[in-house]
């Protein structure tokens, strides 16, 4: 198979909202990040500038309180990185490189703020 | 139908520039033109994530390939443009056909400066531009034991971390006496000479490689000025790019250190634009003319041309970031420090956690983030706006950098 070649994967279900309400349910591969998931399928409002590397914080989420506790806590580093989004950063603001996908988290909702740059 | 917007280079700033065009809401058609047979990816991970295997080769992807059947955005991926034809507006590809522009986008990147010594074409040296270039060294690294790193910049000690990770023994060489030597102060080049030195990398500074030595036209040895021999069955190359102009200069376009462009990045012909690598721009963030290779400003500038070319242009004035990460340690850099006359630290280096402030003439230039993020952040907006800052207050830790006046209206 070719380095480039895509195994099947186990996916789980990420819904991601717009700011104006529209809902996108997206199967995004299991150990994918939410903004890879939002990338592949041509999710408007994800832009990732820094491709992942938790540099840039234009991959700002607002997730869903009901998810929240699940998942794992944001490091140092996202925390300070969220001090200057571009939208205002809220208590549910995470960038979402920074979180993994699981089958705990299946049908996550994710919702995208006014603008990332 | 009208002639496309045709943009020659498929790396980080072609692919914004086509995809802003598309967010613009521009209608006419958009062709690409990239040597390499992928579809536009990202390089960053190329010596970090993706050569420790943390990352897989299908998510460096900037885009699925749908996204440009979906955005009417027509990839001629795997062909070279080789003539700019200004009189009648048309590219000339290496396949023979040529192509035919209202507006042309060069963003034709750059190419790796390679090792003038002996030895040189031996197998097993390696460059590192492309994910294929990425790919054989990652498959290299797999038998190797040991490994000579050339050139400590970014690439080479980002290459050196990345080697190291996978259990290889890592030489790096540099030919100036400390790290990083464009890029940083002589303290982080300590700095960082200590994390490297810190995880078993062998630091050489001040010597450059003499002759390669190999044995059935494989590397087997790297000679050094300073006499010593090292083993390696890599040596990985990182000593800078020389920008891609030769098709501006034979199309009769000024080049210097790259393709020369104005505020709005337009060349001296008003159809043609150049971003990103290659471009050599007028940068207010600097003393003058500046070439800049980052993934900001390729993005930037991608950006800033799609609006340009749409009709709304405005000067290239966004502020210049950067970032590295080796083993543990991340440095993410804002604004440009070239002719800082002074600097002060903020934390403490010992703690791994610390910022370095550039001045010139007392006016803040640049700051540089080891693993204080926060800094970073506040520091583009720092610079963004022009807030003054003294030396005194960004040393003074209880100050909090995100309270300060807002920018006098001078500025």
């Amino acid at each position: 198979m070719s380095i480039f070649g895509r195994k099947e994967k186990e996916t789980a279900t990420v819904i991601y909202v717009s700011p104006a309400g529209d809902a996108r349910e997206i199967a995004v591969p299991v150990g994918d990040s939410v903004m890879e998931g939002a990338i592949k399928h041509g999710v408007n409002g994800i832009v990732a500038e820094c491709g992942g590397a938790c540099m840039c914080a234009t991959c700002h989420v607002y997730v869903d309180e009901t998810f929240l506790n699940r998942l794992d806590p944001m490091d140092a580093t996202e925390d300070e990185m969220l001090t200057c989004t571009v939208s205002p950063r809220r208590p549910n603001s995470r960038l979402s490189c920074q979180i993994r996908v699981t089958q705990e988290l299946a049908g996550l909702i994710v919702r995208l703020p006014e603008t990332q740059v | 139908m009208r002639a496309p917007v045709v943009i020659i280079g498929t790396g980080q700033a072609g692919f914004q520039a086509a995809a802003s065009l598309r967010a613009e809401g521009y209608d006419d058609p958009v062709v690409m033109i990239g040597e390499e047979p992928h579809h536009p990816y990202q390089r960053p991970p190329l010596s970090k994530a993706f050569m420790t295997g943390k990352q897989d080769a299908q998510n460096i992807f900037l885009r699925p390939s749908a996204f440009y059947q979906d955005h009417r955005i027509d990839l001629l991926a795997g062909e070279k443009a080789v003539e700019i034809d200004r009189a009648n507006r048309r590219v000339r590809l290496a396949s023979g056909s040529n192509v035919a522009y209202q507006t042309l986008v060069l963003a034709t990147g750059a190419r790796v400066r390679t090792l003038p010594i002996r030895g040189a074409e031996l197998d097993g040296v390696c460059y590192l531009r492309t994910v294929d270039d990425a790919i054989d060294i990652r498959t290299r690294l797999e038998d190797a034991r040991n490994v000579v790193v050339i050139g400590g910049g970014f690439i080479g000690l980002e290459l050196a971390s990345s080697a190291r990770s996978l259990g290889k023994s890592v030489t790096v060489v540099e030919l100036q006496p400390r790290l990083m030597p464009r890029m940083v102060a002589p303290l982080l080049s300590e700095f960082y000479r200590e994390v490297h030195s810190g995880q078993a990398v062998e630091i050489v500074l001040g010597a450059a490689p003499v002759e390669i030595r190999g044995q059935d036209g494989r590397a087997r040895e790297v000679r050094l000025s300073d006499g010593t021999l090292r083993p390696a069955d890599v040596v990985a190359v990182g000593i800078g790019v020389l920008p891609n102009f030769e098709l501006a200069r034979d199309a009769g376009l000024a080049v210097s250190n790259g393709i020369a462009v104005d505020a709005y990045l337009r060349t001296g012909d008003e159809n043609i634009y150049a971003i990103g690598d290659c471009a050599e721009h007028p940068n207010v963030f600097a003393a003058g003319r500046v070439r800049l290779e980052s993934v900001q400003n390729a993005v930037d500038q991608g950006r800033s041309v799609a609006a340009a070319i749409a009709g709304r242009p405005h000067r290239y004035e966004s502020v210049p970031w950067f970032w590295t990460d080796q083993f543990d340690v991340r440095l993410q850099m804002v604004g440009l420090s070239m002719g800082h006359d002074r600097i002060v630290t903020r934390g403490d280096p010992q703690s791994r956690k610390f910022s370095v402030f550039y001045f010139r003439e007392g006016r803040l230039i640049a700051i540089d983030s080891i693993n204080r993020p926060a800094d970073h952040m506040i520091g583009r907006k720092l610079l963004a706006s022009g807030v003054a800052l003294t030396p005194d207050q960004a040393s003074d830790e209880s100050l909090d950098l995100k309270r300060l006046p807002p920018a006098s209206p001078s500025m």
